[in-house]
């Protein structure tokens, strides 16, 4: 096959080109140009892009860097920013691999003639009963199923994941064995477009990057009976389920429960208030068919699948009833479904604000 | 390179003449001399300099004290600008379509920007608009590296001359040498800057002419080698090369310019059939080397790697260190629509360049445009 394997200078994706070799594909590497802005691997992460283009010269491979900096803007960063001045927890990652990764680097692989894009997630395409199954990674403490679930039939029957069936270790060892300068290179950790460095006025990371383009407002909290207990910063900033940083001493450990962004109040209280039976999801992009009935639920990328009942509302969303209650998500955080074994992915989307904020826990 | 390849990127670089690589070759071995020592092995090495720099100023037509001989054309273009403004300070013009070398230099030194026209020349209202008696320097390319107009410095020179008197006129001269007589250039302005690897020479040699008379603060401080005006060792083989490269350029121009605007019509021909294909300015106004083509619904970027796959090479826009494409300032400033910029193609033609480059170059383009339509036209069903 003609494959064009996605290298970001990492070393999954870097031992993923020189798999690909090895099974005998014509194999041509692409790096992503995605954000112009400032990041910690220097201006638009010229040195990740170095990285692997030196690596796509050692094992031998042309290598291509696609300027997809607007998409990437209107895709992510846009929508990143305008969801936190509505409350709203967005994971970036997610929508760049919905929108960039799997949507436009995929359109233009097709028009350059390519029969698959491969990426370096540990996850595996296995193709069964007829059906392309999305199948969690073999290293299940590395598995990034959750972070690609998007992938429909089409495009997971025109997508590799050459890493999925082996371990982080064994990853750079081969790296290693390939003398490949990303052999021990940290795995990446953080959104890649938020900087740690510290402003002049000492703000970092997300604080800085997003007050830099949205005004950031202070709120007050109240405990859950409406007692003033102190005030946050930037009410835009605070999660759900949040316990730095809000006030409230005292001996009870207290948690964000609830948070009203253009009433400017945050609630907290104690875990229990956290605690719901069902879940709402929009959005929902099915790796094959609908599913209704027991499944595996995951809603964070290293999180504990949990059981629980999927159902379909009245408007098409999906009802995820866990069998036992759980903590709240944060509206715009990804709900993934597995199968009742917890093995493939059934499908994923967007957790929704419930219409029951408080629940009676 | 590969007897394969049709090379259409001559405004990126150009292949070394032959003679110039066999000038170069005995600098490499034995005259290895550093030309500021004071033996008479230094004085073989600085000899060669000097002979390099009377062929430099007989084909500008300035004087041999005029020649500085730098690392690079953007260096050439730093040293021009920004030595000037440490020098005298005031203000710093320029237009919107410069190369970066000179637009980043004007930015940085909080200059003017002045706005071009639909061609991408300098707009001389706006040019007049903006030049005083603070003005200390005004940069103005002579021809434009994407899209190859060529600006018109005898108006411009009559302005800056009447408007800013006090301003030296530098000009990025760096893609004229193959097309236009500097003689002609050189009467017009103050400073010059060239490129030695646009027109057959090596890469790291620029050079910077600088009319008697005009001091600045040189940018890259040291020995002194250059009168003072640059530091650094003398690079021997490259200065040699570059003279012999500069003597021939000047001496095949007038039968270059005849022999490449054939090939022009005939690429113009060939691409124009392509549906959607829209010349970005017109051969009355360009140099003919260069060729620019924006092609309508297509993408530089796929358009470039199945044109690579098909040994055709050509460019879209200037690259960042990524090596990803940015889009053009160029044709941003000129008005032209980010739609159409996206499918922006340059075709650059030099000495090397045959008909059988541009019979190849038509018809990879035309496949390259008809795949990705059809793969769209499927998508879209």
């Amino acid at each position: 096959m003609k494959v064009l394997v996605a290298m970001s200078g990492g070393v999954d994706s870097s031992v993923a080109a020189a798999l690909l070799l090895e099974q005998g594909h014509e194999v041509v590497g692409v790096t992503m140009r995605l954000w112009g802005g400032e990041s910690d691997t220097g201006c638009c992460s010229v040195s990740d892009v170095d990285d692997a283009r030196r690596v796509a010269q050692q094992v031998g491979i042309d290598h291509l860097v696609f300027n997809f900096t607007e998409d990437f803007q209107r895709a992510v960063v846009d929508p990143y920013i305008n969801d936190h001045a509505i409350g709203i927890t967005p994971n970036p990652c997610i929508e760049c691999n919905r929108h960039l990764k799997f949507d436009r680097l995929h359109e233009r692989a097709l028009v350059l003639g390519f029969d698959a894009v491969a990426t370096g997630h540990h996850a595996r395409v296995v193709y069964e009963d007829d059906v392309y199954r999305l199948v969690r990674g073999h290293d299940m403490a590395k598995d990034q199923s959750y972070v690609v679930h998007m992938l429909d039939q089409q495009q997971l029957s025109r997508t590799l994941f050459p890493v999925g069936e082996m371990t982080k270790t064994v990853v750079r060892e081969h790296a290693a064995r390939l003398n490949m300068r990303t052999a021990s290179k940290p795995d990446s950790q953080d959104v890649c477009f938020i900087t740690t460095a510290k402003d002049n006025d000492g703000r970092g990371g997300r604080v800085s990057f997003i007050g830099r383009r949205i005004p950031l407002n202070e709120a007050v909290v109240v405990d859950e009976t409406g007692v003033e207990l102190g005030s946050v910063e930037s009410v835009e900033l605070v999660t759900l389920g949040q316990r730095r940083g809000v006030a409230g001493g005292g001996g009870t450990k207290r948690f964000v429960v609830d948070i009203d962004v253009p009433g400017r109040r945050v609630v907290v209280g104690p875990e229990n208030l956290l605690l719901t039976d069902f879940e709402l999801v929009s959005g929902v992009v099915w790796s094959d068919q609908p599913h209704t009935g027991m499944a595996r639920v995951q809603c964070s990328a290293h999180g504990e699948p949990r059981s629980a009942v999927l159902s379909l509302d009245e408007s098409g969303r999906t009802v995820v009833a866990w069998t036992e209650p759980q903590r709240r998500i944060s509206p715009g955080q990804s709900a993934v479904f597995y199968d009742a074994e917890d093995r493939y992915v059934l499908g994923g989307g967007l957790v929704v604000r419930s219409a029951v904020s408080m629940t009676t826990h | 390179m590969s007897l394969d390849l049709v090379y259409l990127d001559h405004a990126a670089t150009t292949p070394m003449r032959p003679e110039a690589v066999q000038a170069m070759l005995p600098f490499l071995t034995e005259v290895f001399a550093n030309p500021s020592g004071s033996h008479r092995f230094a004085r073989q090495a600085r000899q060669c300099i000097d002979e390099a720099r009377d062929v430099v100023a007989d084909v500008i037509g300035c004087k041999p004290g005029e020649v500085i001989f730098t690392g690079c054309g953007t260096e050439s273009d730093n040293s021009a600008i920004t030595g000037i403004i440490r020098r005298r300070g005031g203000v710093a013009v320029c237009s919107a379509a410069e190369h970066h070398a000179v637009l980043n230099c004007v930015e940085h030194a909080g200059g003017r920007v002045v706005a071009v026209d639909s061609n991408g020349a300098i707009d001389l209202r706006a040019l007049e608009a903006v030049l005083d008696a603070e003005v200390s320097s005004v940069s103005v390319m002579a021809v434009n590296n994407e899209i190859g107009t060529v600006t018109d410095l005898v108006a411009v020179s009559r302005l800056v001359r009447k408007l800013a008197p006090r301003a030296v006129l530098h000009t990025d001269a760096v893609q004229a040498v193959c097309w236009i007589d500097l003689r002609t250039l050189w009467p017009l302005v103050d400073t010059m800057a060239l490129s030695a690897h646009k027109f057959g020479g090596p890469k790291g040699v620029g050079i910077l002419i600088v009319r008697e008379g005009i001091t600045f603060e040189p940018t890259v401080l040291g020995g002194g080698q250059e009168r003072d005006r640059r530091s650094g060792t003398h690079n021997v083989g490259g200065i040699v090369a570059t003279a012999e490269a500069l003597r021939l350029t000047d001496l095949a121009r007038k039968d270059e310019v005849q022999r490449i605007n054939v090939l022009r019509t005939a690429l113009i021909a060939g691409i124009s059939r392509i549906e959607g294909a829209q010349r970005t300015v017109s051969s009355e106004v360009s140099v003919p080397g260069i060729v620019h083509f924006c092609l309508q619904g297509i993408e530089s970027e796929s358009l470039l790697y199945l044109l690579d796959e098909a040994m055709v090479c050509a460019s879209a826009a200037s690259a960042c260190a990524s090596g990803a494409m940015e889009p053009s300032h160029v044709l941003a400033a000129m008005g032209i629509s980010s739609e159409l910029t996206a499918g922006a193609l340059r075709l650059s033609m030099g000495h090397t360049t045959t008909h059988s480059d541009v019979t190849r170059a038509i018809s990879a383009i035309t496949d390259a445009t008809d795949r990705i339509r059809s793969v769209q036209n499927r998508r879209s069903l």
